[in-house]
C-alpha cells in the first residue's frame, strides 16, 4: 500500500508530522519485498492501527500494522505514550530522591528497580552494604521476579483466550503485596532499597509470611503446570507462534527470559554476579525454540528458582546490621535521628545534598530484573545529583526484538506474541 | 592512573592499541569499569573490529551525555558485552555541537536501531546511513532536544500540541 493511499484513508488529527513519518517508515520497511507487489485487486490489505489504547498492548503500545487478509506483512511500533522524561528528572534530583521515581519505570516490579539504582550509586560512591542488607535485597528481588512473572502468565493465558487463569494468578500476587507491605509499608511501589542498605529490618512477622508463601507456592506452581502443560488450547496457541531465531537473538540484542528462550544461559545473576548471587545456588532455565511456548517455560521454571534462591537467602541470613553505619554515606537510623542532635544534623544533610561520589567518576552497574538486563550509567560530577543518568531497560530494548517478530504473522496471534515478550511500557518509554 | 585489567580486557586493549594506534585517544576506568575513547571517524572500522575480532557480539545499550560548555560538546557511548570472556566495555566518542553526526553502527550490530533512535530524539546527534533515524518517545513535531543540558526541566510551553480538555462534539 502506497503512502498516499494510506493518508487518503487515515485522516490524522493529531502530531500530523509525527504520523505521516510513522506511515513513511512502515512503507519503507522491506521496500524490497514491496516492489513486486502488483496491485491488490481483492483490497485484502489493509493498515491496522492497535492501541495505544488497546487493552492487549500491556499499556500505552501503539503498532501499526499492514495486513494482507489475515497476515501481518509488516509492523512498525511506536512508543513513547508513556514518556515521562525520567532520566531528565533524575539529573534534578538527589540520588535518594530519585530512588521513588524507579518505583514506577517497571512497576510491575519496584523491588529490582530501586535495587538496581541503589547498587550503582553504591558502586560509583564506594559504599559497602552490610551483609544482612544483601540478603534482603536478595529476597525482595525475587520476590519482585515471582510477582512480575505471576502477571506475565497470568495476561498471557488470557491474551490466549482463558480468563479465570488471571484471577488465580492474581490470588498469589496478592499474597506478595502482603509481603510487601510487611518489609516495607507499601504494597505497590515500595521504595524499601536505600542507598547503603535497606530502610528496615525484615521483622518477625514479615519473615514468617515469606516464609509461608515459600512453602506454599510451589503448590500453586505445580498446579499451574498440570493445567497449562498439557493443554492443547493453550500450547496450539504459543507453539511456533513468534519465533525469534538463535542466530538474530543476539544480533537484535534480545535480553531476558526471551533471549534464554532461545537457548543462551546469559543472565547478570552469573555473568557478573552482584549482592551475594554468587553464594546461593541457582540455575538458569534455557530453551532452545525461542517460541512463545519456550519463552511459557523459561519464566515458569524461573519462579521455582526464584523460590530457591528465596529458600537458601532465609537459611544463609546472617544478624546485623541493615545500613552503612557511616552518615556521610547513608541515611541514619531513626533511633538515632529522634534522639541525638549529630543524627539530626546528619538526617538533613542527607536529604538536603545527599551522598556525593567524586568528580568525574563514572559507573554502570547492571542487575538481572525479571524483564532482562536492568543497568543504571551514572556520571558524576562531584555534586548530590548525578550529571548524568541514564537507564538501559530491558523492556526497551526487548521491544525492538518484537518489531522484527511481528513480520509474517498471523494478527490475531500479536496479543499472545506481545504477552510473550512481556513489555512494560513504563519502563520502555522512560 | 595505572589500569587494572584482567586477563581478556587486557588482550582487549592491547589489540585495539596495536592495530589503531593513531584512533585510540584514551583508555581509563572508573569504579570498575573500562572506558576507551576513540576517534569519531574510525567508529565504524573498530567497532567491526571489535564484533568480529575481539568477540564483542551483543550491543546492550547506546546512549549520549551533554558535556555541557566543554569542547567537543557531545558524547556517545556503546555499552559492548562478550558473552564469551564475560567482559564488557564501554566504547567512547565525542562530536562537535553544531551538526552533531556519527556513523550509524547498524550494519555491525542491528540492536542499534532503537538505541540510536533515543540518542537522536534525546540530544538530537544524526547518524548517517541509519535505516530509520525517527524520534523515538517524542512526536516528530517537537521541536526540542530534550536532554540537552539548556533544556529546561518544566519544558517549553506551546511546544507541543496537547487534545483540548473539553470533548468534540460534531
Amino acid at each position: 500500500m502506497k503512502l498516499t493511499d494510506i493518508q487518503s484513508k487515515v485522516h490524522s488529527t493529531f502530531f500530523k508530522e509525527h504520523q505521516r513519518k510513522l506511515y513513511q517508515s512502515l512503507e519503507d520497511k522491506h521496500t524490497t519485498i514491496e516492489e513486486l507487489d502488483d496491485g491488490d485487486p481483492l483490497t485484502t490489505k489493509m493498515i491496522l492501527n492497535m492501541g495505544p489504547q488497546h487493552p492487549a498492548t500491556h499499556g500505552v503500545l501503539r503498532l501499526v500494522l499492514q495486513l494482507d487478509g489475515e497476515t501481518i506483512e509488516k509492523s512498525k511500533l511506536d512508543i513513547g505514550y508513556l514518556h515521562r522524561g525520567v532520566e531528565k528528572i533524575a539529573e534534578n534530583k538527589t540520588y535518594q530522591e530519585f530512588m521513588p521515581y524507579t518505583d514506577r519505570m517497571d512497576y510491575l516490579s519496584p523491588y529490582s528497580n530501586n535495587v538496581a539504582l541503589c547498587t550503582a550509586v553504591e558502586k560509583i560512591a564506594g559504599v559497602t552494604v552490610p551483609e544482612r542488607a544483601h540478603y534482603i535485597r536478595m529476597i525482595g528481588c525475587e520476590l519482585a521476579r515471582i510477582s512480575s512473572h505471576l502477571l506475565w502468565l497470568g495476561t498471557m493465558v488470557m491474551d490466549a483466550g482463558a480468563i479465570s487463569f488471571f484471577i488465580w494468578t492474581f490470588k498469589e500476587r496478592e499474597k506478595i503485596y502482603d509481603i510487601m507491605d510487611r518489609i516495607g509499608g507499601h504494597r505497590f511501589t515500595i521504595s524499601h532499597a536505600r542507598i547503603g542498605g535497606v530502610a528496615n529490618d525484615l521483622t518477625d512477622e514479615a519473615t514468617a509470611s515469606i516464609k509461608e508463601f515459600v512453602d506454599t507456592f510451589p503448590n500453586e506452581l505445580r498446579d499451574y503446570h498440570k493445567l497449562l502443560d498439557r493443554n492443547r488450547i493453550f500450547i496450539d496457541r504459543n507453539e511456533a507462534v513468534g519465533v525469534l531465531k538463535t542466530e538474530d537473538a543476539l544480533a537484535i540484542g534480545a535480553t531476558g527470559p526471551v533471549l534464554r528462550a532461545c537457548g543462551f544461559g546469559v543472565d547478570i545473576r552469573k555473568l557478573f554476579p552482584y549482592a551475594r548471587y554468587n553464594e546461593v545456588d541457582f540455575d538458569i532455565p534455557t530453551r532452545l525454540e525461542g517460541d512463545n511456548l519456550a519463552r511459557y517455560y523459561v519464566r515458569m521454571e524461573e519462579m521455582s528458582e526464584s523460590i530457591r534462591i528465596i529458600r537458601q537467602c532465609l537459611e544463609k541470613m546472617p544478624k546485623g546490621p541493615v545500613r552503612t553505619d557511616n552518615a556521610k554515606q547513608a541515611y541514619p537510623s531513626k533511633d538515632e535521628v529522634y534522639y541525638s542532635m549529630e543524627g539530626m544534623i546528619h538526617d538533613f544533610m542527607m536529604t538536603d545534598t545527599g551522598i556525593c561520589p567524586p568528580e568525574g567518576a563514572e559507573c554502570y552497574h547492571a542487575i538481572e530484573s525479571p524483564k532482562g538486563e536492568l543497568g543504571y550509567y551514572i556520571q558524576s560530577d562531584g555534586t548530590g545529583h548525578p550529571w548524568r543518568l541514564k537507564i538501559n531497560a530491558p523492556s526497551f530494548t526487548n521491544l525492538q526484538v518484537l518489531e522484527n517478530m511481528l513480520d509474517g504473522e498471523m494478527v490475531a496471534d500479536t496479543v499472545v506474541i506481545i504477552g510473550g515478550i512481556d513489555p512494560v511500557l513504563g519502563e520502555a518509554d522512560k | 592512573m595505572s589500569l587494572k585489567l584482567t586477563e581478556p580486557l587486557q588482550i582487549t586493549v592491547d589489540r585495539l592499541t596495536e592495530n589503531f594506534t593513531d584512533k585510540i585517544i584514551e583508555v581509563y576506568q572508573s569504579s570498575g569499569d573500562t572506558f576507551i575513547r576513540i576517534e569519531a571517524g574510525s567508529l565504524k572500522e573498530i567497532c567491526s573490529y571489535l564484533k568480529n575480532e575481539l568477540h564483542y557480539i551483543y550491543l546492550s545499550d547506546i546512549f549520549g551525555i551533554d558535556r555541557y560548555t566543554s569542547e567537543e560538546r557531545f558524547e556517545v557511548v556503546y555499552n559492548l558485552l562478550s558473552l564469551r570472556d564475560r567482559t564488557r566495555i564501554f566504547l567512547k566518542v565525542r562530536c562537535e555541537e553544531e551538526n552533531p553526526e556519527l556513523e550509524s553502527v547498524n550494519d555491525v550490530w542491528p540492536a542499534a536501531n532503537w538505541n540510536e533512535r533515543e540518542v537522536f530524539d534525546m540530544f538530537g546527534i544524526r547518524f548517517n546511513n541509519h535505516p530509520d533515524l525517527r524520534r523515538i518517545f517524542l512526536p516528530e513535531d517537537f521541536e526540542y532536544y530534550p536532554l540537552r543540558k539548556e533544556f529546561p526541566l518544566l519544558g517549553i510551553p506551546g511546544s507541543i500540541e496537547l487534545p483540548g480538555t473539553t470533548p468534540n462534539i460534531d
